[in-house]
This record gives structure tokens, C-alpha cells and sequence, in this order.
């Protein structure tokens, strides 16, 4: 709750911090904003599941937990931004502060119990997400990617608010509570088309958002043309509170028709594990591979998300903590390379862009080398956990097949994450020495530090929520 | 305690190799494998080979799950230990003669893989067993990758997805095994081997696992990552895959296969034997026609190990037995046979047969030792390889005589190969290439001779080494039995 507050104050004040003269305060206040913003959200913590705002918010560890994967993956974005200042043409204040904002629709979206709150929480984190990805206002790639992540969601949305009110329809209730209580007890007398039309509606518009298979068409034109900074911000924040809310959703209003629901989802998850694997393999964007990753990384997550049994909670957490730091960390060396070279006057952001990268950047060589392990899901890292626990939850649930089907697809994905290990170390390329400001080494240093110690000790964060 | 000590210290070792710098790093290394050999060595004179799994050490990892972070060593354990920690010295002063660059980094990887063998070997834990198979791939990966031959970026690539292929399904069944122990559930082995599951059950598992350990020893058809990746390895890698992480899949094989899913090898047995018999004729008929020496030793390996495997699927004492006498005895001649490779690249900057001939006019100490790893190859007796493949062969013959009698070509073959490659390369005329040959440095003598004696001690003695596998295989036989 204390998060929602404070963000919003804070997205507000960094837009009058903007009128400053001084340009060099902008970065460490808003820093320092996310460090209270993350402190703040803890203060709930084990106080047990509490509801806010007449009952349109929920509070628990589980909510917080995701708060604090999106609030620390803002927090590592904003400090590689590195106060935007090598472009011109940009306006920090306001990027910051439309980041701020969208971090609200995220919590929101996150704590949501009554449906109208998901809907506000989506259209904040999306609209904001739009005006971002255009905020390259001189470059083509990235108008054209705003208008069609704009023009898709909208349709998205559309999809979202007729599924609420279908439900509403069946049910006579907006919130989880009311919802479920509906499905416990009438849906046994009638099966109920409206309520299945409804909730089918409801996760097309969410699964979008999460660029699930086959909604997931906007995604790789999208995160290419963004600014990357961007990207990397919807590739983790916008996915781990997607997959927030559509895990909330299910598990707590509509684990009495699972019979019902789980076929379709399981059927997206292996489409979704197809799209995104099969699709990254083509590519000679590094980018646009990472775009086509994130796909693949949701047919993961959808996979516990059809399981939906004991472990599925942890597995959903972990997994999203885990793929959301080595992102940060691959768009991170992204960034500085592609800054270094240039084709046309365009940021190189090919594979080959990483030639030879071990040899004059060892830091960064290794860096990246150790995410797209973790994306790849090699033991030791924090990624293979992840994957681990996406598979226990299966077959907890008896649906050992959906794990083959995921271990044939993660075979297919160390092929296109090792092309980028291959290039870093084994090609001849000429990067020249990149000099990384300390703070951003700082930040690289950490996230791969806990993605190696999460490989070696997941238990760290066993029990916890 | 101590087997969790032996998994450490090389971990130690390689931090205090990669802050050593390059000047150190070789001297650092060498002196962490000795060592970590010193308290093998130890741990063997400790060990009571009818006490069953001792120096056991088991923490806590994932507390709810019941996944422990737990090792012990037995008599099976204890000899995969030991032919670990004798051969990485040896590998590691086999790179002292060349001057590899980034030397802190290689001696550290070396190092690491190490240690992720020896967790391979003692792990209780199966989820933890995984962890560690996988976990020494990634050494050995960058080793081949970055200080390999030319095509390396290929090949060491096809090498990385076929292993980890394969594995992953093993982790799928060590998943689905793990959620049928009973609630409050526990991956350790020892709850495995007594799981009630279903003939079908048993079937998928048992080709989960024999996928996943034929890819990584490699058997036949599974073979085809394994001759180019050792070709164009750096030597010292070719060594690791060879002469110990092959042995991850045949340890595989006796701890987790056999006992959990011992329907399945009733069922399926059969053919996993037949498979490996068409690799032992296979490989050495490729053998036979090789004029590269490092593809020669290596389709050799490629033969040994299916004989190996066909021994371990006779489920006789005397099959298992002798592949855990001649796991020893392999690596220790393979790295041996690779070193010679290696010393005659690194003298004639060639490698081919044909253009090889008469070293032996000008180094004779260099010729004896080659003779001496060549006879342990070819198992002769009172050399290593003798024990080890009567044992296998009987139990082959056991099984099935058919198949043990084709089985039995391997002696002819190898003896074919071998002695082929011996006579190309060390007698006849002298050729241009081999002009100044050099006979032997010490450093090079002190990598062979302790080989040497190996090869005899074995040969001679192998019940100080069977004794020590004896009561862990047969309560392995025990448990196959009920």
C-alpha cells in the first residue's frame, strides 16, 4: 500500500525536478525515491493478509514479494539509465516520472482483489509503457513500435474490460472474493458459458500483456524498436506483474473449475515454449533473440501457472527473480556495446556486435556470459532453479509430459543463448575497451553475485513468503 | 566431513590459482592437486571397505522440499575418487610444457572440474548428483571452446547441447521419481532404489537415464559429438572427457539405473548390451583405419567404454567388478596414450601416421613408456587392461555368449590398432618430420612414470583395488535382486 502512495508523490515531484537547473540531481533522487519505495513496501511484511481502500487492494507476502522483484529490477534499470544523458533530444524528468507512475499500475496490478483495480493497474502500466516506447521521437523504428504496441493493447484492454463484465454478468461480483465464492458454489448446479466466456476474455487481455503465444505478434517489433533502456523495463517489470496477477486470478477464484481452464492455458504454455524458442533460434539480433526469449520465458512460467500446485507459488516468484536480473544484466552489456558501435549511425545490436568482447571486456564478457547461462537454465545459476521448480510444479500435479515438451524447448535455447557466449569468447571482433561508471559495475557486480548464489543456495529464499 | 573437504578444496585450489597470477598459476594448481590427491590418499587409508558409505556429511538446501546437500563415499565412490584426484595432478603438470595463454584461467577451470567430479561421485543427494554432473560441463566446455583447435567454436557447441540434451531428460525422470517417494517427499538415492513403480514407469525412466549417461560416456549411436570434440579439445581436455567424465556416465549407470529401475533393465537390458557391443566392433574397426593419432586413441576410448557398458548390463559381480577395475584402468591409460599424442604433436607439429616413423632411433626412454601404456591398453597380462576385461568379458559371456564371444573381437581389434599405431609412428624409416626428437624431460617423466606404475600395479595387484568396490557392489547387486 505505503509503495502506491509514495510513488505516486514521488512520480509527481520528479516531474518538477525536471525544471532544476541543475541536471546531475535528477538520477540520485530518483534512486533514492525507489530505496524508500522499497523499504516502505516491507513494513507490511508478515502482517498477514490485509485488505486496503474499502477492499480493492490486497496486502501479503506474496504480493509484497512481487512488489519487491519490481521495485528492485526498477531500481537496477534507473541506475543503468544513467540519466539519459547522452541523447540530446531527451526528457529525463519526464521518463523517470512516467516510470515511477507505471511502477503503480504495476503494485496495483500485483494487489489487486477487486477486478476494476486490475484494469486501472494495466491501463497505468501500459499507458505509460506506450509514451516510453516512442520516446525516441526522431527514430522511425520506435514510432512505429509505439503505435502498434498501442494499437494492439488497446484491443487487449478491450478484450480485459468485456471478460470483467461478463463475469460480473455471471457472477454478480467484481472482486476475487465475490467470484469465488460464486464458482465454489453455483457453478456445481450449471456450468456456466458466460462465467467460462468471461474468464477466457479476461486472460486473452492478460496474456497479452505478458506476450503469451499466439498474442504475442507486437512483441519482438516492439522491444526492438523501443529504446532499449525501455525494453529492458517491459521485458522484466511488465512480465513479472502480468504473471502476478494472472497467477492471483486463477489460484484464488477459479481453482474449483480447473478442469475447465487448465487444457487452454496448458495448450498456450506449449505454443507459447514453441513460438518463443523456435522463433530466437533465427534471429541475428541479439535484441530481437532477447525479445523471442522473453516469450519463451513465459511459456515457462505459464506452465507452472497450469499446475497451479503447491509449488507453483515459489516457482513463479523464483522464476521472475531470477530471469528479471539476468535480463537487467544482458540489456545492461546491450547498452554499453551497442553505445561503443554503430551501423549507420544505428546502435549495433547484432550478435556480432559481441565479437571478440572477452578479450578487451573480460567484466562484461563475463557478466553476460553468466545471464545467458541463467536465461539458458544451467545449474549453478539462479535460472535453473528457476526452471527446476517450474518443473516440480508439474509434476506435482501429475503432468509429466508438459515437462518434456519444455526440456525438448529449453535444449532448443541453450542453441541461441550460447551463440551469444560464442561470440563474446571465441570470435575476433574489434570492441574497444568500454569504460563502465562504478556505480553501473556496481550493479552488474550484485545482480550476478546473487544469480551465482541463488544457484548454489536456492533454500535463501525458501519459506520466506 | 572429509568428503565434503575433498569437494572443497579444489574450489580453494582454483581461487588461489586465479589470484595467483600468471606466473604462479601452473606451480599453485599443481601443488592444490597433490594435495587434494594427499587427502584422497587419506581418506582411502581410512576407509573400511565393508562399512558401507562412510565420511558422510548432509545439510540442509531446500529444508521443505527434503533436498539435502549431502555426500558420502563407498567402495564405488572410493575408487572414482581416487582415480580423480591421481590423474588432475597429472593433467595439470601435462600443460607445463605448453604455453597456453590466459594460464590462471585455465589451470582454475581444470580445478573446478575437479571438484564438480568428485560431487558427481559422492553425491547422496540425486538432485544434488544432477547439480554436479552438469556443473562439470561448464569447465570443460570453455577449456575446449577457448584453447581448442580451429573448428572449435562448432564442435565444442554440438558437444555442449548433445550432453546437455540428454541430461535434461534425466533431470525430467529424477523430477517424476521424486514425486513418487512418499509424502513429505526426499530425493535422496537410497529412497529410490525402493520406489514400487510400474513396468511402463520403469521403461520411461530407464531410457530417460540410459539416454542422458550413454550421451556422456558416449555409446553407440550416441557417439557422434565424441571424436571430433576430443580432436580438436586442448589436450588436457581431451584427458578430463576421456579419462574421467566418461566415467560420470558408467558410475551413472551402477547408481542410479541399475537400482532404481531394475524391471526396466530386465526389459530393455538386452539391447542396451547389444548397443554397446556394436560400438566396441565399431569403434575399433574405425580405429583401425585412422591416420590422425589423437582420433585413433579416441574411437579407442570409444571401444573400451562399450565394453564397459555392455559389462555393467551383464548385472553379473564379475561384469560390474571389472568395470570399476577398469574405469581405473582406462583413465589411467587413456590420459597416458592422449600425453604421448600430445608429446609427439608438440616435438613433430604433426600428428598424422603417415608422416610419423622411427622415433624410437632417437629416444628410447620416451618409446618404453609408450610401450608400456600401449600393452595396458591392449590388456595385456600383467598390465591394467587385463583384469579389468577378463572380469568384463566373463560377465558379458554370462549374460549372453553370443555376444561375449563377439564382445571378445575387442582383444583382437585393440591389439590390431594399437600396435598399428605403435609401429607407424615409432619404428620404420625415420621421416623428415621427426628430425631432432628429443627424448624425454623430467617434467615429462614425472607425468609418466607414476602412469607406468600404475599400469602394473593394476595389472599385478588389482585386488587392492576390487577389494575396496567388492561389498558396494554386491549390496548394488543386492538391492537389483529384491
Amino acid at each position: 500500500m505505503y509503495p502506491i502512495v509514495l510513488l505516486s508523490v514521488f512520480g509527481i515531484v520528479t516531474l518538477f525536478l525536471g525544471f532544476s537547473k541543475s541536471k546531475n540531481i535528477l538520477l540520485p533522487s530518483v534512486l533514492l525515491f525507489l530505496a524508500i519505495a522499497l523499504a516502505s513496501n516491507f513494513v507490511d511484511w508478515n502482517q498477514g493478509p490485509l485488505l486496503y481502500f474499502y477492499d480493492m487492494l490486497r496486502v501479503n507476502n506474496l504480493t509484497l514479494a512481487f512488489n519487491g522483484i519490481v521495485l528492485i529490477s526498477a531500481f537496477m534499470i534507473v541506475a543503468i539509465s544513467g540519466g539519459f544523458q547522452d541523447n540530446a533530444d531527451s526528457e529525463p524528468a519526464e521518463y523517470y516520472a512516467l516510470m515511477l507512475l507505471s511502477l503503480v499500475g504495476a503494485i496495483m496490478m500485483i494487489g489487486f482483489e477487486h477486478l476494476i483495480m486490475l484494469f486501472i493497474g494495466v491501463e497505468i502500466l501500459s499507458i505509460a509503457m506506450y509514451i516510453l516506447t516512442g520516446s525516441n521521437k526522431r527514430n522511425l523504428r520506435s514510432n512505429e513500435a509505439a503505435l502498434k504496441y498501442f494499437l494492439m493493447g488497446a484491443f487487449a484492454s478491450g478484450f480485459m474490460l468485456f471478460g470483467m463484465a461478463l463475469l460480473y454478468g455471471a457472477t454478480g461480483s467484481f472482486s476475487l472474493s465475490g467470484i469465488q465464492a460464486f464458482v465454489s458454489i453455483g457453478h456445481a448446479a450449471m456450468p456456466s458459458y458466460i462465467l467460462y466466456a468471461g474468464l477466457l476474455l479476461l486472460l486473452i487481455g492478460m496474456l497479452f500483456k505478458v506476450s503469451a503465444a499466439p498474442f504475442h505478434f507486437w512483441t519482438p517489433d516492439v522491444y526492438e524498436g523501443a529504446p532499449t533502456i525501455f525494453t529492458t523495463f517491459m521485458s522484466t517489470i511488465v512480465k513479472t506483474a502480468g504473471f502476478a496477477a494472472i497467477y492471483r486470478l486463477l489460484d484464488h477464484s477459479f481453482t474449483n473449475i480447473y478442469s475447465f481452464w487448465w487444457i487452454v492455458v496448458a495448450a498456450i504454455a506449449i505454443l507459447t515454449l514453441m513460438v518463443g524458442n523456435i522463433g530466437a533460434t533465427s534471429q541475428s539480433s541479439f535484441k530481437r533473440m532477447l525479445a523471442y526469449s522473453g516469450i519463451s520465458h513465459a511459456g515457462y512460467l505459464l506452465i507452472a501457472v497450469t499446475a497451479l500446485s503447491k509449488p507453483t507459488q515459489n516457482a513463479i516468484v523464483f522464476y521472475s527473480l531470477a530471469y528479471s536480473l539476468s535480463t537487467i544484466c544482458a540489456f545492461a552489456v546491450l547498452i554499453l556495446v551497442s553505445k561503443e558501435k554503430t551501423i549507420d549511425g544505428q546502435p549495433d545490436e547484432r550478435y556480432d556486435a559481441f565479437n571478440g568482447l572477452a578479450k578487451s571486456n573480460p567484466f562484461l564478457a563475463f557478466v553476460l556470459t553468466v545471464s545467458m547461462l541463467s536465461l539458458a537454465g544451467i545449474p549453478l545459476t539462479a535460472g535453473f532453479w528457476g526452471k527446476f521448480f517450474v518443473f516440480t510444479s508439474a509434476a506435482d500435479r501429475g503432468i509429466i509430459w508438459i515437462t518434456v515438451i519444455a526440456v525438448l524447448m529449453s535444449t532448443v535455447g541453450i542453441y541461441y543463448y550460447f551463440r551469444v557466449i560464442i561470440a563474446a569468447y571465441l570470435k575476433e571482433g574489434d570492441v574497444s575497451q568500454i569504460r563502465v561508471a562504478p556505480f553501473y559495475q556496481v550493479i552488474l557486480v550484485l545482480a550476478t553475485f546473487f544469480t551465482l548464489l541463488f544457484g548454489i543456495a536456492p533454500g535463501l529464499l525458501e519459506g520466506i513468503i | 566431513m572429509l568428503t565434503l573437504l575433498l569437494i572443497l578444496l579444489p574450489i580453494a585450489a582454483a581461487v588461489l590459482t586465479l589470484a595467483s597470477g600468471s606466473r604462479l598459476a601452473k606451480q599453485v594448481a599443481l601443488v592444490g592437486g597433490l594435495a587434494e590427491l594427499g587427502l584422497a590418499v587419506y581418506a582411502w587409508s581410512q576407509f573400511d571397505p565393508g562399512a558401507g558409505a562412510q565420511f558422510v556429511f548432509k545439510y540442509h538446501w531446500l529444508q521443505s522440499a527434503g533436498i539435502s546437500f549431502g555426500g558420502s563415499i563407498d567402495g564405488i565412490s572410493m575408487v572414482l575418487v581416487l582415480l580423480t584426484t591421481f590423474l588432475t595432478p597429472f593433467i595439470i603438470l601435462s600443460a607445463f610444457g605448453h604455453d597456453y595463454k590466459n594460464q590462471t584461467t585455465f589451470y582454475a577451470l581444470i580445478l573446478f572440474m575437479e571438484a564438480a567430479l568428485i560431487g558427481v561421485f559422492t553425491a547422496t543427494d540425486a538432485f544434488l548428483f544432477y547439480l554436479f554432473f552438469e556443473a562439470a560441463l561448464i569447465p570443460v566446455y570453455f577449456l575446449a571452446a577457448v584453447w581448442g583447435g580451429e573448428n572449435r567454436a562448432k564442435i565444442t557447441f554440438k558437444f555442449f547441447i548433445y550432453t546437455m540434451f540428454g541430461s535434461l531428460f534425466m533431470l525430467v525422470a529424477l523430477v517424476f521419481l521424486y514425486y513418487q517417494t512418499p509424502d513429505t517427499h526426499t530425493s535422496e538415492i537410497a529412497a529410490f532404489y525402493n520406489l514400487q513403480l510400474s513396468p511402463l514407469a520403469q521403461g520411461f525412466v530407464f531410457w530417460a537415464f540410459f539416454i542422458a549417461f550413454a550421451i556422456k560416456m558416449p555409446l553407440f549411436p550416441f557417439h557422434t559429438w565424441q571424436p571430433d570434440t576430443y580432436t580438436e579439445s586442448p589436450t588436457q581436455a581431451t584427458m578430463l572427457l576421456s579419462g574421467i567424465m566418461l566415467k560420470m556416465g558408467v558410475y551413472g549407470l551402477i547408481r542410479l539405473l541399475l537400482p532404481i529401475v531394475p524391471a526396466g533393465v530386465e526389459t530393455w537390458g538386452l539391447l542396451a548390451v547389444i548397443l554397446s557391443v556394436i560400438g566396441i566392433i565399431y569403434g575399433s574397426v574405425i580405429a583401425i583405419q585412422q591416420r590422425d593419432m589423437k582420433r585413433l586413441v579416441a574411437y579407442s576410448s570409444f571401444a573400451h567404454v562399450g565394453l564397459m557398458s555392455a559389462g555393467v548390463f551383464s548385472l553379473s559381480a564379475n561384469g560390474l567388478q571389472g568395470a570399476m577395475v577398469q574405469m581405473l584402468a582406462h583413465g589411467i591409460n587413456v590420459v597416458g596414450m592422449f600425453y604421448v599424442v600430445d608429446l609427439i604433436q608438440t616435438r613433430t607439429k604433426t600428428r598424422y601416421l603417415d608422416q610419423l616413423g622411427g622415433i624410437s632411433q632417437t629416444s628410447p626412454q620416451f618409446s618404453i613408456y609408450f610401450m608400456i601404456l600401449l600393452l595396458g591398453s591392449v590388456a595385456l597380462p600383467l598390465t591394467n587392461g587385463f583384469p579389468g576385461e577378463f572380469l568384463l568379458l566373463s560377465g558379458v559371456f554370462g549374460y549372453n555368449a553370443w555376444l561375449g564371444a563377439i564382445a571378445g573381437l575387442t582383444i583382437i581389434l585393440g591389439s590390431v590398432y594399437m600396435l598399428r599405431l605403435y609401429q607407424k609412428s615409432m619404428f620404420g624409416p625415420k621421416s623428415n618430420w621427426v628430425e631432432g626428437f628429443k627424448d624425454l624431460t623430467l617434467s615429462e617423466r614425472a607425468v609418466l612414470l607414476p602412469l607406468a606404475i600404475m599400469v602394473f600395479w593394476i595389472g599385478i595387484f588389482p585386488n587392492t583395488f576390487l577389494k575396496i568396490s567388492e561389498p558396494a557392489i554386491t549390496q548394488i547387486l543386492k538391492i537389483i535382486a529384491s
